[in-house]
């Protein structure tokens, strides 16, 4: 039906607020923490909220007329308390899949975490969670390798994957950061990583470290019999840099490499995850810049919406926290968007922080790392939390072993597999720890040594982003 | 800073993987995870390779996979004969996971010379 232009500033709600509404299965569904102004109604925030997202824009235009509006709106159909919280309230928002470029992850953050997070009726606004469609999933590129194919190709079954990244983080030259990565692979790491901020600086220029690296990795390889990587961060300035770093590293025969997709661009991410696929490397992502983002209640983007646009842009394995390190985030949370990087269908489940059913289809699952502040007391928690479909690094854990690296490195591989064992063996690990490791212990004076120099450090504060309950 | 005698010296291991860094598993402590696997619903798999070849991705199958079975002393007794005929030979037990197409479980049970 043809409408007439009325000129002005109409309110949000007598466009953008459909309550009747019943979204498509097609349709990108956001649930949005938001936090009006005092004195503007609910409706019409969430309206605004929609329609800044979408299609609208501030004052009424005549060239709305030209299209049929009502089949590209953003709509917001449901409003919803936060529990225990007064001043928010959750806006569901359902947008039409053509608002979308294909495969852009890119686009879809424009749209709904762009201008609309600066708009003067908010006080504050969080993204909670995106309902990706299945019609969009498919066309996202996704992880290039995914868990299964990593496990073959790095040959690690039945238990989570054992790494560290190399301390100091800067300043260490070339040749002296390889030392390290050979001495933590020898000692029984699978991977070493590159502190993110290591990227090509005077101290170490990247061509140098490639080259040190790899011939650490292959040492440690021969003398121990099983197969070893290295993340090797191809981060750099540009895509051309990026690119120049990833070949290099196929050159040398590497098995993956790294990435940080938050301060990189999602562009640069999937440009580079489409490189791997094509070039048999399996990629790590580091998430530099998140908490930024995320960590405050109210306002910016949860992590589980960073997490699964990872998945989609994609990464074989990505940070996901370690709940009982020294980073933020809670135990419920954390399995929460876990199950997002590595399930195929995750159901709604609040108790998680999951607004939505989540269906991935066929699209692979990425690797959880956890990483930060953890020690080998954590591991029976760790294994319990984890699962087997994860990395565990130990930085601080393994490097500061008065031995030194290699048998920290071993005290953490020892650990590990007591833990898996105990487990797959019907005992409690959480609960028996310190027994198991105490057992394991008897074996490994390389173990016993790290529970001594421990056994005091601990990470309890309390977490600053919580699950919204009563 | 003094030299301190309480460093010690870690020697490099030539391992195999999973379990590699824990000591040979007792009978009972083999039963329970291999009870471990059939619980999971997983195919138990009795692999071998001379040692020579242990990096090689593919090891010899011992037989097939024992699709579907959930007698623990039938694995036992294959694991065993599958030693008897290969005494040089690594043996390693896998659980064998159809829907992902992977191994939830996989270490190796008699190390060969």
């Amino acid at each position: 039906m043809s409408k007439k232009y009325d000129a002005g500033v109409k309110e949000y709600r007598d466009t953008y607020w459909t309550p009747d509404y019943v979204p498509l299965d097609t349709d990108l569904l956001a649930c949005f923490k938001c936090t009006g102004q005092e004195g503007v109604p609910k409706e019409e925030v969430a309206a605004a909220v929609a329609a800044e997202s979408s299609t609208g824009t501030w004052s009424t235009v005549w060239s709305e007329l030209l299209v049929d509006l009502d089949f590209y709106k953003g709509r917001c159909y449901r409003i919803e308390d936060v529990p225990g919280d007064k001043e928010s309230f959750y806006a569901f928002i359902a947008y039409p899949l053509d608002l979308f470029e294909e495969g852009s992850v890119t686009n879809v953050l424009t749209s709904l975490v762009g201008n609309v997070f600066g708009f003067k009726a908010l006080r504050h606004l969080r993204l909670e969670d995106i309902r990706f469609p299945m019609a969009f999933i498919k066309t996202c590129p996704g992880p290039p390798n995914g868990i299964h194919v990593e496990r073959d190709r790095m040959n690690k079954y039945g238990r989570p994957l054992l790494g560290c990244t190399i301390k100091p983080k800067l300043g260490l030259s070339g040749k002296n950061y390889g030392r390290v990565v050979y001495e933590c692979l020898r000692g029984g790491l699978d991977f070493t990583k590159d502190d993110e901020n290591i990227n090509s600086q005077p101290f170490q220029r990247w061509q140098n470290r490639f080259e040190f690296v790899a011939e650490a990795v292959q040492s440690a390889q021969a003398e121990t019999g099983e197969k070893k990587g290295h993340y090797l961060n191809c981060t750099a300035a540009t895509p051309e840099e990026m690119y120049e770093r990833a070949e290099f590293a196929k050159e040398l025969g590497q098995p993956i490499i790294m990435h940080d997709y938050i301060t990189g661009g999602f562009t640069a991410n999937t440009g580079l995850s489409k490189w791997c696929r094509k070039n048999g490397m399996l990629l790590h992502i580091h998430r530099a810049m998140h908490a930024v983002i995320d960590r405050h209640p109210k306002h910016g983007i949860h992590f589980r919406v960073l997490a699964k646009c990872l998945r989609l842009s994609g990464g074989d394995q990505l940070h996901t926290g370690t709940v009982v390190g020294k980073l933020e985030g809670d135990r419920q949370t954390t399995l929460g968007f876990i199950d997002q990087l590595r399930e195929s269908f995750i159901p709604e489940d609040r108790t998680r922080g999951n607004f939505f059913d989540q269906d991935w289809g066929s699209m692979p699952g990425v690797f959880a790392v956890a990483s930060g502040g953890i020690h080998v007391w954590h591991m029976p928690a760790l294994v319990a939390i984890f699962g087997d479909d994860s990395v565990l690094q130990f930085g601080g854990g393994t490097h500061g072993h008065p031995w030194g690296s290699a048998a920290g490195a071993a005290a953490n591989r020892v650990a590990l597999e007591a833990c898996v064992k105990a487990r797959n063996a019907g005992r409690e690990i959480e609960k028996e720890g310190r027994d198991i490791l105490l057992e394991a212990a008897k074996h490994s004076p390389e173990l016993a040594i790290a529970l001594e120099t421990w056994k005091e450090i601990k990470f309890e504060f309390d977490t600053v982003d919580k699950l919204d309950v009563g | 800073m003094p030299f301190k005698s309480t460093v010690g010296d870690y020697q490099t291991v030539a391992t195999l993987e999973t379990f590699g860094f824990l000591p040979p598993m007792t009978q009972d402590e083999i039963y329970d995870q291999i009870a471990y696997i059939i619980a999971q619903g997983w195919s138990p798999l009795v692999e071998h390779v001379h040692p020579s070849r242990s990096m090689a991705t593919y090891w010899s199958y011992w037989k097939l996979p024992f699709f579907g079975e959930k007698d623990l002393g039938v694995i036992v007794n294959e694991l065993e004969a599958c030693h008897r005929a290969y005494p040089d030979h690594h043996v390693r037990l896998v659980g064998y996971d159809a829907y992902t197409q992977s191994q939830g479980a996989c270490f190796v049970v008699f190390e060969g010379r």
